[in-house]
């Protein structure tokens, strides 16, 4: 069991409230990442939940043992927590070899040599930088010496694992590869792991849960497909997907079956009151904003009958996809097919949208007030 | 704390949270290097100089007996003394105009040759520039009252020097304006402070991008112009920060004003501090610091306020664009002789005076049969200097030595550790206000030149400090006058801005996140500063010492009223053999330690990468 659970954590730095009542429960065995944009309060919590910081308010549990309570200043200290962390610019020693390194936090809990060495030379070769044991971090590459600052954390064998955008320094395939790394560690391993990144990819492909900050505020905690398909606001959705949702200007009102009714550059669009969220404005006429996933427009070649009208505006062929910018009167739209595609520009096309899979937000308060069906 | 309420929950008070409130902050390392640095800084800094002020407001028995006031009594009539009296504009005005025309002299003098050289050396195609690059700061590492003294050699003439110099033997008649004076201090100083000006600058320049120039090229402005338009905007900063930094060393320096003042009653500031001390005018002297301190402090206010911060200088450093060299051309050649020859006069020529001099058995006379040892290695003869011994077979000479190594290596040795703990707080706390505490109370000593320093000290130190509490009388600070203590303490505390600067820079390299790294693993304070800060702080501690070594083995101003005759330093000796008439031991002592320093350098530089512009 390793349960961490987060409750009323407030943290300033001098009169900067960075993080605001933070609530969150990460569960035993949950690969959970902490998402957003940068400055939003998520690397400050790893770092409460590590220890490395004091927050002025709330408590921190793990497995139901108390390890911060603010309120009577008890901070238990970091290295008696359980947990191990790697830091984005990996923090490895310059001045110890890889095995060394990696020896350290056995040699500070005094465990014995021979097993100080098979326990170090096993993490080196999970990750597979078993021959590397003898040289020094600078002469490694930055790939291996995230592998090493990775192998220092697990040598430890702590209950909860927390990475502090551990990917942000390599190049492009690297990432890829490491993705998958540290995907397979946490089935092998099964520890809890903490995840800081601002890489939406990352974080969809990788968690089993995304918790996503903006402004030092936990917004929304969800399965990353279900953050995918049902973001709770408006800034949620722009901030996952590439490319990025589309956002259209509606009129929306309650017909008396409770259905919700929508006016936009789309026509008019009635969605059944089952897909309705408790959220619901209070005046009869409201500004909406509908949110369409570019991969749920779908192109017809010619203009037509029940389709909406549109002009391509230009098109661009990526290989696997090509994504194809669209004008719905004075509307822009992004349109996402699979495949090389192509179409003339200013070409008169028509689109078709399944109301199921549109979102709709208020656009006043910024909240989803009307779910899309999960694929 | 008002905004700190606001930032907790209100809830009631408990013992298990003052418990804990005392458990974190005595468990935090870093809170009690804080308490222990405040404590020190507040004894060894703050309090010195608050007891100086008090005593400038205090009778002095002395005086009480003139005034007929009491000992001790509240009063004003030091200040009235200096400030507004018969006396004042003997003991303080005169003295400083001439320190305040000196100093302005020196720097903007320093700043043109300084600059001038500097720009030669970043950005013309001089050649042979790595000769020059060591050579020009030759001058800054031998010390400026040896400098004097060379000075003297040369143009001293037999009407007052005693004994003829250089020029008089060729028949030169030297006037004597030239010989001692104004004119003198500020060549001398001059040549002493324009490596500063050099290193500063320098820096600021190579961190210059080229293509800014290029730019101006480009678009067809005339050199002169680039040069008054764009690189001179550039370099202000550092222009401004040379222009400080040896203004308010100029305003406190003691030995060539010593040298070559004091014989024709030129007093500046700084000597008359000394010899008020020397007439056992105590309170008086410590006036005239206090006076000196101010301004001193004016203008480092002054430059914080133009540039920002202290720092900014520092920080102009950065990393260098693409750096093309313009061509001298024509001017290539003259230029080249004429830095050679200015070398050769700043620094082979008094060396090679000096070292002439001290085996010349009369001075003045430059014959070949003049020609002696004596001052080296002769043994006392009756008729020379009352049976003074050579200087390599006094034994005094040996004592002297080897007080001076132990004070540079017990001094270098304290200043750099403290440094380095200081440099901890600075670096770590940077955005706390306890860390800024620190780093503005470490930054006192550098607002107070250092003779006025030595001053403070004496009056701190001449009698033991007790406090009476219970009928037990306590000892806070003991007597340490005349003690080889006391000048370990001075020499630690004046040194600690520089040496808390090189320890900031040194843990600033080294990232938090590789101590918080080995805080996860569970390491603590002690295990985190063996295992990690230090073995990563090892070059720098060392670069750090040697310059600190260099600094403390040259010293005189700052020892010079602290120091008794058992406790006597080779700088200090040169200058009493000086002030004695007897020139060629002093010469001999100067070239030993020049010897010393430059070993220093030599080693530091080779072994050990130190960067001398760190050094002040």
């Amino acid at each position: 069991m390793s349960q961490i659970v987060l409750k009323g954590i407030d943290k300033f730095y001098g009169s900067n409230h960075v993080l605001k009542n933070l609530n969150l429960v990460v569960e035993d065995g949950e690969f959970m990442t902490l998402l957003g944009p940068s400055g939003c309060g998520k690397t400050t919590t790893l770092r409460v939940v590590a220890g490395l910081e004091k927050p002025q308010n709330g408590t921190i549990e793990m497995d139901g043992r108390m390890v911060v309570n603010a309120a009577e200043l008890f901070f238990e200290d970091p290295g008696k927590r359980g947990m191990n962390l790697v830091f984005q610019s990996y923090a490895l020693w310059p001045h110890m070899t890889v095995f060394d390194n990696v020896a350290f936090p056995l040699t500070v809990k005094k465990v014995q040599k021979a097993e100080v060495k098979r326990r170090v030379m096993d993490a080196l070769a999970r990750m597979r930088i078993d021959e590397y044991a003898g040289r020094y971090p600078s002469e490694l590459s930055g790939g291996q010496q995230q592998r090493v600052a990775i192998a220092r954390a697990i040598v430890s064998q702590p209950k909860v694992l927390l990475l502090d955008e551990p990917l942000s320094n390599l190049d492009a395939k690297l990432r890829v590869d490491m993705r998958s790394e540290i995907k397979r560690l946490h089935h092998e391993l099964g520890t809890t792991i903490l995840y800081v990144t601002h890489d939406q990819v990352e974080a969809l492909t990788m968690s089993t849960r995304i918790a996503i900050f903006f402004e030092g505020e936990l917004e929304q905690v969800a399965p990353p497909m279900d953050l995918y398909q049902n973001p709770i606001s408006l800034r949620v959705a722009d901030f996952i997907g590439n490319p990025r949702i589309n956002f259209i200007d509606g009129e929306g009102s309650f017909a008396a079956d409770g259905a919700l009714v929508v006016d936009s550059a789309m026509g008019r669009t009635v969605f059944p009151q089952k897909l309705l969220t408790g959220d619901r404005p209070g005046s009869a006429r409201f500004p909406v904003v509908l949110g369409v996933r570019p991969e749920k427009i779908i192109l017809s070649a010619e203009a037509g009958e029940g389709l909406i009208p549109a002009a391509v505006y230009s098109v661009q062929p990526a290989g696997s996809e090509t994504t194809i910018h669209l004008k719905m009167g004075q509307t822009d739209v992004l349109a996402k097919e699979m495949g090389i595609r192509n179409y003339q520009v200013d070409r008169q096309v028509g689109l078709r949208i399944d109301p199921d899979k549109i979102n709709v937000f208020d656009k006043t308060t910024g909240r989803l007030i009307k779910m899309a069906v999960p694929d | 704390m008002g905004t700190k309420q606001r930032r907790e929950n209100a809830r009631p008070f408990s013992w298990v949270r003052v418990g804990n409130w005392l458990k974190n902050a005595f468990s935090n390392p870093y809170n009690l290097l804080v308490i222990i640095s405040v404590v020190a800084l507040a004894l060894l800094v703050v309090w010195p100089l608050l007891q100086m002020i008090v005593t400038t407001f205090q009778l002095a028995p002395a005086e009480a007996r003139r005034t007929r006031g009491t000992a001790g009594e509240w009063t004003l009539y030091y200040w009235q003394r200096i400030l507004n009296s018969t006396v004042s504009s003997n003991m303080l005005y005169r003295p400083l105009l001439h320190s305040l025309m000196i100093a302005l002299c020196v720097s903007v003098g320093s700043i043109l040759l300084g600059g001038i050289i500097a720009w030669l050396m970043v950005r013309s195609d001089l050649p042979c520039k790595k000769f020059f690059s060591l050579a020009v700061i030759i001058p800054y590492m031998i010390p400026s009252w040896c400098k004097s003294m060379a000075w003297i050699s040369v143009f001293k003439t037999p009407r007052i020097g005693g004994s003829a110099g250089f020029l008089s033997f060729l028949g030169v008649a030297v006037p004597e304006w030239l010989a001692y004076g104004p004119v003198a201090i500020i060549c001398v100083l001059i040549i002493h402070y324009y490596a500063y000006a050099y290193l500063l600058m320098s820096a600021a320049l190579s961190s210059i991008n080229s293509e800014l120039e290029e730019m101006g090229e480009i678009v067809g402005a005339p050199r002169s112009m680039m040069l008054r338009r764009i690189t001179f905007p550039l370099v202000l900063p550092a222009i401004l920060s040379s222009f400080i930094l040896i203004f308010s060393k100029a305003m406190g320096t003691f030995g060539v004003p010593a040298f070559l003042g004091m014989k024709v009653s030129y007093y500046t500031i700084s000597t008359m501090l000394y010899s008020s001390i020397k007439q056992q005018q105590t309170a008086v002297a410590y006036t005239i610091s206090l006076i000196l301190i101010a301004i001193a402090a004016v203008v480092i206010f002054i430059n914080q306020r133009a540039l920002g911060t202290r720092k900014s200088y520092a920080t102009i450093g950065g990393k260098g664009g693409r750096s093309n060299v313009l061509s001298l051309r024509k001017w290539k050649v003259p230029i080249t002789i004429a830095l050679f020859v200015f070398l050769g006069c700043a620094v082979l020529l008094p060396i090679g005076i000096l070292v002439l001099q001290s085996l010349m058995l009369k001075l003045g006379d430059f014959s070949l049969s003049n020609l002696t040892l004596h001052y080296w290695t002769g043994e006392g003869v009756k008729e020379i200097f009352n049976s003074e011994p050579g200087v390599l077979v006094n034994p005094q000479f040996y004592q002297v030595l080897g007080n001076s190594l132990k004070l540079v290596v017990v001094a270098s040795f304290i200043a750099t550790i403290f440094g380095q703990l200081i440099g901890y707080v600075n670096s770590r706390g940077r955005h706390l206000r306890s860390g800024r505490l620190v780093e503005q109370l470490v930054f006192i000593p550098y607002l107070i030149p250092s003779i006025a320093f030595g001053a403070m000290y004496l009056s701190m130190f001449s009698t033991a400090k007790t406090v009476t509490i219970f009928g037990q009388t306590i000892t806070l600070m003991p007597s340490l006058y005349g003690t080889f203590a006391l000048l370990v303490l001075v020499t630690v505390v004046k040194n600690l801005p520089f040496s808390s600067r090189a320890g900031t820079a040194n843990m600033l390299q080294i990232s938090v996140e590789l101590e918080e790294a080995a805080h996860v693993q569970g390491a603590g304070f002690f295990k985190r500063f063996g295992r990690i800060v230090l073995p990563l702080s090892k070059k720098g501690f060392m670069s750090g010492f040697m310059l600190i070594f260099m600094a403390i083995m040259k010293e005189l101003d700052l020892l010079v009223i602290l120091i008794s005759p058992s406790t006597q330093t080779m700088p200090y000796m040169a200058y009493s053999y000086m002030s004695g008439g007897m020139e060629q031991y002093s010469n001999v002592v100067a070239i030993l330690m020049f010897l010393v320093v430059f070993l220093i350098y030599w080693i530091a530089n080779r072994f050990f990468n130190a960067d001398i512009s760190q050094g002040f």
